[in-house]
């Protein structure tokens, strides 16, 4: 199936990085982001997902938001390897001072510096943030 | 040079629908190209023709319509985020079974496809959101 | 490579403009707009940081977002840029990519 996209520029691939700042339920950004980037997959760019600042909380283990009557969007997660957006970076300064280490979080992920992360940012041709 | 501009809130509460309009008019003014706008989270809501705002304050609805058409611009609103909100053109009425339609002049609704295709193709994309 | 960073979230009880300086690398820019514009004024809490900053990043200030808030532009940290919305789309014209911290 030949989308419009795919006529365009030939071997356009771009670098995307999806920034999360935000925690989850309290906003809807972090559920509406999972959905731009699922949705960047199918466009086979080059796609990272950074959760940094209370962006952090997305990725907690045992979210259970039927318990405020809200869909529970973290296995999406999880299921991001099969979109083959496997790029996930967290920042370690902003876990520590949530009190989080990596066995809290439901995905693997790499921890960055903030100086690592200003440096990967650098590196991408299209920053969104949510 | 190419912009894309991503607009995350809706009008009058944050800055972010008149921070983007004085960008992208300054923008126009120096030559450089809008490819499209699109609006995300609650930033569907500048797309509703409802809006009455006291007479001394801008229109800042209206004020887009005539942007978009002075300019031939590309705004789009995606439709997950305006089917959450209640933002719709006469198709999607339609096809929800609405009364009506709401949809401001020079609005479009689409995927998130576009987002991603506007970030493919433009030189720059800047978002403005909260 | 140099990149533009966007703050709008005021620097008094927001620590998106911290984070961004500690992120932002050397020879990048950063733009205060929106409610962020504050932080550009010589006589706060936040002037060391933002000086500290210009170290490795060159900070400019929106001035009709200054101006909007009754700021007054002779105030603002020397070397810090006041520009228009035109200045606005020179930054992200010139830069590599732009990131907003919303």
């Amino acid at each position: 199936m030949s989308e419009p996209w795919e006529d365009e520029e030939e071997g356009a691939i771009k670098k995307f990085m999806f920034i999360n700042r935000k925690a989850p339920y309290g906003t809807i950004y972090a559920l509406e982001s999972l959905e731009v980037v699922l949705i960047s997959a199918a466009f086979d760019q080059d796609v990272s997902l950074v959760f940094s600042d209370d962006g952090v909380f997305q990725l907690k283990k045992d979210q259970d938001p039927e318990s405020i009557g809200m869909k529970n969007f973290s296995r999406t997660y999880r299921a991001l390897e099969g979109y083959d957006v496997e790029k996930l970076y967290v920042d370690k300064e902003s876990m520590e001072e949530r009190g989080l280490t990596e066995d809290d979080l439901l995905v693997d992920v790499e921890m960055l510096s903030k100086e690592e992360l200003g440096n990967l940012m650098n590196e991408q041709d299209v920053v969104l943030s949510f | 040079m190419k912009f894309a501009v991503q607009i995350n809130e809706g009008p009058y509460t944050h800055q972010a629908s008149d921070s983007a309009y004085n960008f992208i008019v300054a923008a126009l003014e120096k030559g450089h190209e809008i490819i499209r706008v699109f609006f995300y989270h609650d930033g569907v809501n500048n797309a509703t023709r409802f809006t009455t705002p006291p007479q001394d304050d801008r229109n800042i609805v209206t004020r887009w319509s005539e942007l978009a058409e002075k300019h031939n611009l590309d705004m789009v609103v995606c439709v997950a985020a305006a089917q959450r909100r209640g933002i719709a053109d006469e198709g999607e009425a339609k096809r929800n079974g609405l009364d009506a339609d709401n949809i401001a002049p020079g609005f479009r609704i689409s995927g998130l496809g576009q987002l991603v295709e506007a970030g493919i193709q433009s030189d720059r994309v800047v978002v403005f959101g909260d | 490579m140099a990149m533009l960073h966007i703050v709008n979230k005021s620097a008094f009880g927001n620590a998106t403009l911290n984070s961004c300086i500690k992120t932002a690398t050397q020879g990048s820019s950063i733009l205060l707009i929106e409610d962020a514009v504050y932080a550009a004024m010589g006589n706060t809490s936040m002037a060391d940081i933002v000086k500290e900053a210009m170290n490795k990043a060159s900070i400019s200030v929106l001035g009709p977002d200054l101006a909007a808030r009754g700021m007054d532009q002779s105030k603002v940290i020397e070397g810090i840029s006041v520009i228009g919305y035109d200045g606005f789309v020179d930054i992200v014209a010139e830069t590599d990519n732009v990131q907003s911290w919303l």
